[in-house]
């Protein structure tokens, strides 16, 4: 079997309650034989438990106790499945009350959303707030499912005004790559088998999609930037200059022999080896794990940056960002928080909440108190230290950051970082 | 212009070592939890990569629960040898002796909870803050819902209700004092992928993975080894068997699949057929629907 050119896809689901996202997810599972004979006879067993006439492909993804005695997904699971060309991992996220924090924690690592339109409803609310959390972190694709078509007939009518409406509504987001397409996750229609149903369909599948849709620019290969995670060091007698520096490479392509600068000292040196376990590589690039030697001793230590001599990110202590709040403690004025972003951690201050922002209707608040569990808000933070930071709009990893409780030590809000201050 | 791919193996790899990393750098007295199953196996090859040339910089922690495999322990002993780096063991039976820990009675018994106490004693003696392991998400329903970095409270108990959000690459290591983290760098991995980047980088196994004749007897069935852990009931009797093991936990409880493949690429077209999961031959996740969740509540890693 060829493995070896088989890619990596992850996509998170959005949609509301009863949009069918479960059964989506166990319909492009079972479809795509990724499910067990064991799991299906657990499910097959629980359905009848539950006293269902109907095997209920949700209960593969409810895990835990208390979401299947309540019959809900309360928290971020992750599914797997592949296929001989890539192979999938779906953060599936809870649509309920807290669906901004969670959808925010699916979507923050996703090259791709499956956005789940019930045909007979049409958009809801909750269709634009996903949508525009979609669009807020920056989720590269988007595929637009408009689901239960085996309800309305098989309609094209309604399907087209679904997408019209859906068109209208997305020219006020920034995603770049929006597919539709008419399915029934119930009866398979269109997931990873064709319809016969819908011939005036001429699209192509949503596995086909989700299979061929092109992600390799996804990441930002033009802007290099290379977080030192850790300097390695062995005590050994074969190595005993040896100094290494460990990290992932966030942006960019870097070649041994290229002149780089060191962040925040501001040093130059030229690469000398791009290496992991001893072997070395020409070129090397994001998302890459590698530990780089450079021709000069320096003083470089972990929340240090390599970036490439001439193209730098800002170095800025004030930065603006867009926060999706996720904790009951809310936010107010002049709070102090500690930062994490990059291989970076210190001590922040907010010190302007410069509005909240209406995720129903994308205007701005200005009239508040604080900042509460799943707002959204644009805030000004003056951190303790310089940080090595680009618009969240060019790089998803050195434009985003968390923040933590001081006291609690929980994570409060992701930030992305609009610019610097 | 050359296509910036990299494989879905190398992407997991990436990111598992990009996570061991981050352990080293962001606890101060991090350890990795060591079965002698293939996971863990893996996880010890990746955190080898991590800090070549340097020596893996924490302990691998075996929890021995006097009921391995024999085949388990030379391995384990080999490989901590060959890679210089520092073993502990937690002893089951030390605890059973000590009356810490009751063991199960019956013919059905394991001590497979009886782990949970060796291995809170342990992290607690040794001060460890953050314990990896080689758990992935695919194995269990349970276990889909774990983050990364799982925060553990004082008494060690996972709260799948209130765990962190995990958010782009950025892991939240803080906690109080007496709070630990269970740390999970393959949690994205499947049996599938294991045993691709097994063959991929052409990492050693215990014999116990490969097909091998064996003196086996069915349970509930269930192919299980004989051995001196085990009582027979009246109907059941010895056959040898052509088997290999898909995981490897205690002798007494981890069930055999009959197989001929006696290579890994031989394993991986079988992995590629089969219709059942992995820890369907478990018998302690058989105790009742959310066996994985309550035990993992209770500290089991």
């Amino acid at each position: 079997m060829d493995y070896q050119h088989t890619e990596l896809l992850r996509f998170t689901t959005a949609g509301s309650v009863d949009d069918g996202k479960s059964t989506l997810i166990g319909r492009l599972l079972y479809d795509s034989k990724s499910i067990f004979q064991d799991q299906l006879d657990a499910v097959e067993e629980s359905s009848k438990k539950k006293g269902f006439d109907y095997v209920d492909l949700s209960l593969l993804t409810d895990g835990l106790r208390s979401e299947r005695e309540q019959g809900i997904t309360i928290d971020v699971a992750y599914r797997y499945f592949s296929t001989p060309k890539r192979k999938f991992i779906i953060a599936d996220t809870p649509g309920h009350i807290q669906y901004t924090r969670n959808m925010v924690t699916g979507a923050s690592t996703a090259n791709l959303a499956i956005i789940l339109v019930d045909a007979r409803k049409g958009l809801l609310e909750q269709t634009h707030r996903h949508s525009f959390i979609a669009s807020l972190l920056r989720i590269p694709h988007a595929i637009v499912c408009v689901n239960k078509m085996d309800l309305v007939d098989y309609s094209e009518e309604v399907y087209d005004q679904i997408v019209q409406d859906f068109t209208d509504f997305s020219a006020k987001l920034e995603i770049n790559d929006i597919q539709f397409i008419p399915i029934s996750a119930l009866m398979g229609d269109n997931v990873v088998n064709r319809s016969e149903n819908m011939p005036w369909y001429e699209g192509s599948t949503l596995m086909y999609h989700l299979e061929h849709v092109h992600i390799s620019s996804d990441l930002n290969h033009i802007d290099n930037r290379f977080p030192v995670q850790s300097v390695i060091r062995p005590h050994k007698i074969d190595f005993q200059d040896y100094r290494g520096y460990a990290g992932r490479i966030d942006g960019g392509i870097f070649k041994a022999g290229d002149k780089i600068r060191v962040l925040p000292t501001g040093f130059t040196s030229t690469i000398k080896s791009i290496e992991l376990a001893g072997e070395e590589m020409e070129e090397a690039f994001a998302p890459m794990s590698v530990t780089m030697t450079l021709h000069d001793e320096l003083d470089i230590s972990r929340g240090d940056m390599i970036v490439r001599e001439n193209n730098s990110p800002d170095v800025t202590q004030d930065i603006e960002v867009l926060v999706t709040w996720m904790n009951e403690r809310p936010l107010y004025n002049r709070t102090k928080v500690i930062v994490k972003h990059t291989t970076n951690e210190c001590l922040g201050m907010v010190k302007d909440i410069k509005y909240k922002v209406d995720i129903n209707t994308l205007h701005r608040i200005t009239d508040f108190d604080a900042v509460e569990m799943n707002d959204i808000a644009r805030l000004s933070i003056r951190t303790s230290k310089p940080l090595f930071v680009d618009p969240y709009g060019r790089n998803r990893l050195t434009g985003s950051i968390i923040i933590i409780d001081e006291q609690t030590n929980e994570t409060l809000g992701a930030g992305m970082i609009v610019r610097k201050g | 212009m050359t296509n910036y791919v990299m494989n879905h193996l190398q992407e997991l790899e990436s990111e598992a070592i990009f996570v061991i990393r981050e352990v080293a750098a962001q606890f101060e007295r991090p350890a990795l939890l060591f079965s002698g199953g293939k996971d863990s196996i893996l996880l010890t090859h990746l955190a080898k990569k991590a800090f070549y040339p340097a020596r893996i910089p924490f302990p691998l922690i075996h929890i021995d629960t006097g009921h391995n495999f024999p085949e388990t322990i030379e391995f384990r002993d080999n490989l901590v040898k060959e890679l210089g780096v520092e073993l502990v063991v937690g002893s089951v039976q030390e605890a059973i002796d000590k009356g810490r820990v009751r063991e199960e009675t019956g013919v059905n018994a394991s001590r497979n909870s009886l782990q949970i106490v060796s291995l809170l004693d342990t992290l607690e003696e040794r001060k460890v803050d953050a314990a990896m392991g080689g758990a992935r998400r695919d194995e269990e329903k349970a276990r889909a819902k774990e983050r990364f970095f799982s925060h553990r409270d004082e008494f060690g108990q996972w709260d799948p209700k209130n765990q962190r959000p995990e958010l782009w690459n950025l892991f939240n290591a803080r906690k109080h004092n007496g709070e630990h983290f269970r740390v999970f760098p393959i949690s994205n991995w499947t049996e599938m992928d294991v045993w691709q980047y097994i063959e991929m980088e052409g990492i050693k196994l215990p014999s116990l993975y490969f097909s091998h004749q064996r003196e086996c007897f069915i349970r509930d069935g269930v192919i299980l080894a004989n051995s001196e852990f085990v009582t027979l009931k009246d109907d059941e009797e010895l056959q040898v068997m052509t088997v290999r093991y898909r995981t490897c936990g205690d002798m007494p409880i981890t069930g055999a699949v009959e197989s001929d493949a006696d290579t890994v690429a031989k394993i991986i077209e079988e992995v590629a057929a089969t219709r059942t999961t992995e820890r369907g031959g478990r018998a302690d996740d058989k105790r009742g629907e959310t066996a994985m969740e309550d035990r993992k509540k209770a500290g089991y890693f």
